[in-house]
């Protein structure tokens, strides 16, 4: 009875074909196969923190120094003194992932192409909606979360280095934690990420379009065109209202989403972020609606394009 | 249901017509040759049925439109397109885990067990492996999907015989079970003669030929002229005619054979001569030739 079955199995292999997949599936393998490509993610956030950790532990000796020479000044100086290397560590390791976020967008698209394995790709059953909205995904999501945790990982390194530092020469940690406690530093740092996350997806779309389209040097392509018509209406109608919509959409999230004026309380950082204001910019809607379309135009070139 | 069925199906870039109305029919559990010169329309047809690039006329693979049935016909379709296009970067337990982790109807556990009969280590990048393989890794990913069709698009350019012979024999031992079919092109014709059941000539964007393996061994007969009988060999309307070491080498179409072996010694030509035979019929000139 069994062999008759398995006779059966034998000769309508198609019946027995497994069950479709859910559909989350070829995303998050793809979202995987980001990860093994572009180890750089991971590893230029790292190296960062690494370098980053090794310069405060040579610092660390002085720390006890620091401390007593400080003393003198407003609690809120001192600890703007004794903050400011967490706060480089921060913004060099946010540096480093807006580097390998650019040329990870970059590249995404236009790799696969260059080397032929974009025909390796699309001969599996993952559609081109899913491969690119992976690669926007890894861009938006994965890496300032990755940049993220680094960053809050290595600060909170620092600061149990330090405190053991202090507590071994006989002074109170507590320093390190009162005025700018980690936690609202965290939520700072946290906002900071999320913003430029926002402000920065039409760029994102922007690279990934241009690397489904590019056939050499997508770097120029990137780079060029924005510059050059702002250069154009300079010279042919002497405005710069391009070259302002270009600083805007580099550095405007500044003034949308952070409230500072001289003289503006620095002891509660919370209070200088304006995340209502953010949210209600027209800016960052139209810059979302952008990057929407971008890349949508990103998806029908790789569905359109050949490989180069 | 055919596996493959056009009409008139076409496509050109610019000015460059590679497909000019193209009418086929591949029935499923065939296994289909495609040959032609460079540049005759073999890449772009199977791009088309791959749902690469987008075409005129109808074109239904496993009675789907290829160009918008895309990402649902890849479950039931695999290719090699070129060799040495998988990710050099990528490592051969990674590609294992991508496969199984984004096809339906890939069968890990087989796949293993392939790599396992070559040199192939899991660790490796598929940049520090060797041409020959690179096609083997691949040949394995492939034959552990249960698919319906498989297109190889000069799966072995590049490879020794040594690689090229196990290929086939590894696709027509492990792989082939008369439910697949399997469409193939490649410049080495006499290689894969034997396993092929199908063929088809392709050239200009155009079929030049199209029969089974048992019709053209049905049909061609290729005769050695004793010199003597060349005017009376002539008389029958040779489709082509050549000479090798001093005798006449004429093909015949549809001709009979016992009138043939009364001029000289007969049998059945390669395919390779058969190709250029056409081609020079359908040319009035040499073309590059396929095999």
């Amino acid at each position: 009875m069994s062999s008759s079955s398995e006779t059966v199995a034998a000769f309508e292999p198609r019946e027995a074909a497994p069950a479709a997949l859910s559909p989350t599936r070829p995303f998050y393998w793809s979202l995987r196969r980001e990860l093994w490509e572009y180890r750089a993610i991971y590893m230029a956030p790292l190296i960062v923190a690494g370098l980053a950790m090794f310069g405060f532990l040579i610092r660390i000796v002085q720390l006890p120094h620091l401390v007593r020479e400080t003393a003198s000044l407003t609690p809120l100086q001192q600890s703007l003194a004794l903050g400011a290397p967490f706060a480089i560590v921060a913004v060099s390791i946010a540096g480093a992932g807006l580097i390998v976020g650019f040329f990870y967008c970059l590249g995404a698209l236009y790799n696969e192409r260059r080397d032929r394995s974009i025909l390796f790709w699309k001969s599996l059953p993952v559609s081109n909606v899913t491969t690119v909205l992976s690669k926007v995904a890894v861009a938006l999501v994965v890496l300032p979360v990755v940049v993220l945790a680094i960053a809050l990982a290595t600060q909170l390194v620092m600061l149990l280095l330090g405190s053991a530092a202090l507590a071994a020469n006989g002074m109170s940690p507590s320093i390190l934690w009162s005025h700018w406690p980690f936690l609202k530093m965290s939520l700072v740092m946290i906002y900071a990420v999320v913003v430029m996350t926002l402000w920065y997806a039409p760029i994102c779309g922007w690279l990934l379009l241009v690397s489904s389209w590019a056939r050499s040097m997508a770097i120029l392509w990137a780079v060029l065109p924005p510059l050059g018509l702002c250069i154009a209406e300079r010279v042919a109608v002497d405005t710069h209202y391009l070259f302002s919509l270009l600083d805007y959409r580099l550095s405007g999230f500044l003034s949308e989403a952070v409230y500072y004026k001289k003289g503006a309380r620095l002891e509660d950082p919370l209070a200088l972020l304006t995340p209502l204001h953010f949210l209600s910019s027209p800016g960052l809607w139209v810059g979302l609606a952008l990057a929407a379309v971008f890349v949508a135009g990103a998806i029908w070139l790789r569905r359109n394009r050949e490989p180069i | 249901m055919a596996c493959i069925e056009a009409r008139g199906l076409r496509k050109a870039f610019g000015q460059t017509v590679a497909l000019d109305g193209i009418d086929l029919t591949i029935e499923e559990g065939r296994i289909l040759g495609l040959i032609g010169p460079n540049g005759a329309g073999k890449s772009t047809l199977l791009n088309a049925a791959l749902g690469l690039i987008p075409y005129e006329g109808s074109l239904k693979v496993l009675g789907q439109d290829p160009w918008t049935g895309r990402d649902h016909l890849m479950r039931d379709v695999c290719f090699i397109a070129d060799v040495a296009v998988l990710p050099r970067w990528m490592r051969v337990w990674q590609a294992l885990d991508y496969v199984a982790g984004v096809h339906p109807r890939f069968d890990r556990a087989k796949a293993e067990q392939f790599l396992a009969r070559t040199q192939i280590k899991k660790a490796s990048r598929v940049r520090e492996l060797s041409k020959g393989m690179v096609t083997q890794l691949h040949l394995a990913l492939i034959m552990a999907v249960d698919a319906k069709l498989l297109v190889l698009d000069e799966p072995t350019l590049g490879l020794d015989l040594l690689y090229r012979k196990q290929f086939y024999d590894t696709l027509l031992n492990d792989y082939f079970d008369r439910t697949r079919t399997i469409v193939v092109t490649t410049h080495q014709v006499e290689e894969i003669q034997q396993i092929l059941t199908d063929m088809m000539f392709i050239n200009h964007g155009r079929i030049v030929l199209d029969c089974s393996m048992d019709d053209y061994q049905a049909r061609y007969l290729e005769l050695s002229v004793r010199p003597e009988n060349i005017a009376q060999a002539r008389a029958l309307k040779p489709i082509h005619e050549r000479q090798v070491l001093g005798r006449s080498i004429m093909l015949f179409d549809r001709a009979d054979r016992e009138a043939l072996a009364a001029l000289g010694e007969v049998r059945t030509p390669s395919i390779a001569d058969l190709f250029v035979a056409l081609m020079t019929e359908k040319d009035g000139r040499a073309q590059g030739v396929a095999a």
